[in-house]
């Protein structure tokens, strides 16, 4: 094998490794990405039963019950026009987890129209917001910013 | 004053930024002996103390909490302990950014003052380099991030810092990781200088060696304590979240990785010019492009100080430049590079190559998830990227890399045949199906963690395998390098399978004298009490565990709160085993008086961070064995122009 010949060859070589890899993750993103819905999107056209997604909006003031067992609680995460989706999480709340706040929850929906939560997130300090949550509507969005940005300048 | 002081070292050192420029693209038209070509050096020396000053400046404004500079009312507090006082002053983001350039420029003076293998032309053309990658960011700090700001008034109290942060991992965590992010400015510096006057040599190659080895130790420990410190703070029992601002440390230490290897192979056989000049840049593109991607507040994290979107443009429009111009550079002066040595396949070159592809698909796969969410936002839709993308992906690059890791150190250079090493290859392999047969029998465990186990079986014996038939004593301390890293991959990647596959939770409301437990561990809540501490108070779990019949042990996981600023925080209690760790959280109380507590018990996760250790520990032994080595070379070289000096005068 000539010397071109062999730089070719390693040239062909890390492009198609590259590629493939380009590929591959394209592939994998178009499935493996969790999407965001909004409340309202989340009834409008509800995600595969069983697929990761997140969902994003306040918690209803007076939703949050805590079940028999101490862990599970449930709440109801509400949107614009009157949208409202049930959520199950088991698990020790986020630390700024509060009735009338915003939160994204993690997880995907089961068959029964409950949004299955594995994780909150929530606002982890009054100078940081989820940022999806910057997609509410304007008048929860004011709120929110209202909220958090207590103490800067 | 001492703010002012800070602040007029900080000019000073751009200036001589700008003199280290001119002088050495003088120096390169008009020759190494004008007068300007001897300034370079000086000039890279006096700025690297000038902005050490600099730094030392914002530390002691931040130790006497100076309430009149800006940057201290805003992130500190006097009621902060000391340390945390000082390590508050890189814990956001002007003080980040001075700590970034302050390991810039002492890296720019240390190659200036010990460097001495480089030819002086490509010498010149690397502290031109350095000095213009260091401009930028002088001029990104003092324009529109000055980090001694005053105030019109003195603040009456500092705002404090985010408690997050108020932790020693802190005081560690960024000046590591900087250290080697910024590290590889170096070598990307090499790159341009070698592409500048197409001297891309086996010389170069050892000279870049040790930096890029320098700042990929450094690397791996700001890794190994991120993740940790992630681990033991948050509170969430993971080791790594595949977050974009992880992400961002972990790109620069993929191409450094992939760089070290291929700069290998330059040095000893002169193969790979091209491409290793190219890993040069894009590693510390990388590293640039981590800085925009957690400084900008393109992303929310604990990380992002900034949201001011001015300063994100700033940074973005030196990154289109640095690494725009340098893969310019790089297309237009590739060509001018020759081939390098032939090898065969079946050779350690070979087996090299298959490394560096390996890493730089894992750096595409771990760049195209971390930057995927940013293209979508642009068309309004959002999506979060997170394991079961980049595991799986990851893993179908990651597992072949492992498998050629195993045999690679097998191979000779240049030619050599599979036969020749056909015993080991079956002793690897054979390890492989045992390990992988025998943990799926064990339990019913995930692919991935059953692979996991497997490959990190096999691996750690095959990492000794180069040892075979040679006389230990006579091994060169750079071998043993390779050995101890890759045996530490081989412990971090079982102390993660091992976690994948076999850790417990249980999370419990208890009542106090209310009993759990998770796998081996008995677990009881005695009470639940107030404490106070210097700027918090938090309820505190008090737990007796037991692991199966051993003593008891009492451990008490808190809730915190702070009040400057106020926020919570969980504070876990670890106890650690040899075979694992158990992990406690303390939540809070649920509508009926019970407590909530979440338990993990996590075997062999230690052996994550232990494998990290043992990666940089084969990282130093590796420097120590080339840089050594190489002084030895030099005082041979010298000795023998001294003897013929001396016979020719006799």
């Amino acid at each position: 094998m000539k010397a071109k010949h062999q730089r070719l060859v390693l040239v062909i070589l890390a492009l198609v490794a590259l590629v493939g890899a380009g590929l591959l993750a394209a592939y994998a993103l178009r499935n493996q990405a969790s999407y965001f819905y909004l409340p309202e999107q989340m009834q409008a056209e509800p995600p595969e039963v069983g697929q990761a997604v997140r969902l994003g909006g306040m918690v209803a003031p007076g939703s949050l019950a805590t079940q028999a067992d101490g862990i599970t609680v449930t709440f109801t995460v509400t949107g614009r026009e009157n949208s409202a989706v049930p959520v199950r999480y088991a698990g020790i709340l986020p630390d700024l987890f509060v009735e009338g706040s915003g939160v994204v929850a993690e997880g995907r929906l089961a068959a029964d129209g409950t949004f299955v939560a594995d994780n909150l997130l929530a606002k982890h300090d009054e100078n940081y917001v989820p940022r999806e949550l910057e997609g509410m509507s304007e008048h929860q969005a004011a709120e929110m910013a209202e909220e958090t940005t207590v103490g800067l300048e | 004053m001492i703010a002012e002081l800070g602040l007029a070292a900080l000019w000073l050192a751009a200036a001589l930024a700008v003199l280290q420029l001119v002088g050495g693209a003088l120096a390169l038209r008009g020759g190494t002996e004008s007068e300007l070509a001897a300034l370079t050096r000086p000039a890279a020396v006096l700025q690297g103390g000038l902005v050490a000053l600099s730094f030392a400046m914002l530390l002691w404004v931040f130790a006497i909490t100076d309430l009149s500079v800006k940057l201290v009312a805003m992130n500190s507090h006097s009621a902060k302990p000391l340390i945390f006082k000082l390590s508050g002053a890189w814990g956001n983001h002007e003080g980040s950014m001075l700590l970034w350039v302050t390991v810039m420029a002492l890296a720019g003076a240390l190659i200036a003052g010990i460097e001495r293998r480089l030819p002086e032309r490509t010498m010149q053309a690397t502290l031109a380099a350095q000095g213009f990658v260091a401009l930028g960011f002088y001029a990104f700090l003092l324009l529109s991030s000055n980090p001694f700001e005053r105030l019109p008034q003195p603040a009456a109290e500092g705002l404090g810092l985010n408690p997050l942060l108020q932790d020693i991992g802190l005081a560690f965590h960024p000046p590591t990781l900087y250290i080697g992010y910024v590290g590889l400015s170096v070598a990307f510096s090499f790159a341009v200088g070698a592409l500048i006057t197409r001297e891309v040599t086996p010389a170069f190659a050892r000279a870049m060696r040790p930096w890029i080895l320098g700042a990929w130790v450094f690397l791996t420990l700001g890794l190994v304590a991120g993740s940790y410190w992630a681990y033991y703070e948050l509170g969430w029992g993971g080791y790594w979240f595949w977050d974009p601002v992880e992400n961002a440390a972990l790109m620069p230490w993929l191409a450094a990785t992939a760089l070290l290897h291929s700069a290998g192979v330059l040095a000893s056989r002169d193969a790979l010019r091209v491409w290793t000049i190219m890993l040069g840049v894009v590693a510390f593109s990388m590293s640039m492009l981590g800085t925009f991607l957690v400084r900008s507040g393109v992303l929310t994290s604990v990380h992002a100080f900034a949201v001011d979107p001015e300063r994100g443009s700033f940074i973005l429009l030196l990154l289109t430049l640095y690494i725009g111009g340098a893969l310019l550079l790089f297309a237009l002066r590739a060509g001018a590079i020759s081939e390098g040595e032939r090898f065969s396949v079946a050779s350690r070159e070979g087996a090299l190559v298959v490394n560096n592809v390996m890493l730089s698909a894992i750096l595409a796969v771990v760049l195209l998830g971390t930057l995927y969410p940013l293209l979508t936002e642009a068309f309004d839709v959002r999506v979060s990227v997170g394991p079961p993308y980049f595991n799986p992906v990851g893993a179908i690059f990651a597992f072949p890399m492992l498998a050629v890791m195993a045999v690679g150190p097998l191979l000779r250079w240049r030619r050599d045949s599979w036969g020749r090493i056909s015993k080991e290859l079956a002793l690897v392999a054979a390890m492989l199906l045992a390990g992988i047969v025998l943990f799926a029998v064990l339990g019913e465990i995930a692919l991935l963690p059953l692979l996991g186990l497997a490959f990190a079986v096999a691996l750690a014996v095959a990492s000794f395998l180069p040892l075979k038939g040679r006389r230990l004593k006579r091994v060169p301390i750079a071998t043993w390098g390779m050995i101890t890293a890759h045996f530490g991959i081989a412990v971090m990647l079982f102390g993660m399978a091992s976690e994948g596959a076999f850790s417990q939770e249980r999370l419990a409301a208890l009542e106090e004298g209310g009993t759990t437990s998770v796998g081996p561990w008995a677990v009881r809540l005695e009470a639940v009490e107030p404490v106070a501490g210097p700027n918090w108070t938090a309820l505190a779990g008090r737990l007796t565990v037991r692991h199966r019949d051993g003593d008891p042990q009492a451990i008490a996981p808190q809730s915190r709160n702070f009040w400057a600023p106020p926020q919570q925080t969980t504070e876990s209690v670890l106890v650690t085993r040899w075979n694992g760790q158990l992990y406690a959280v303390m939540g809070g109380s649920s509508t009926d008086g019970r407590w909530q507590v979440r338990l993990w018990w996590k075997p062999f996760v230690t052996l994550i961070w232990y494998g990290g250790l043992l990666i940089a520990l084969g990282g130093v032994l590796a420097l120590v064995g080339r840089v050594r080595s190489d002084l030895k070379h030099r005082y041979i070289s010298r000795r023998i122009t001294e003897r013929r000096e001396e016979r020719e005068t006799a």
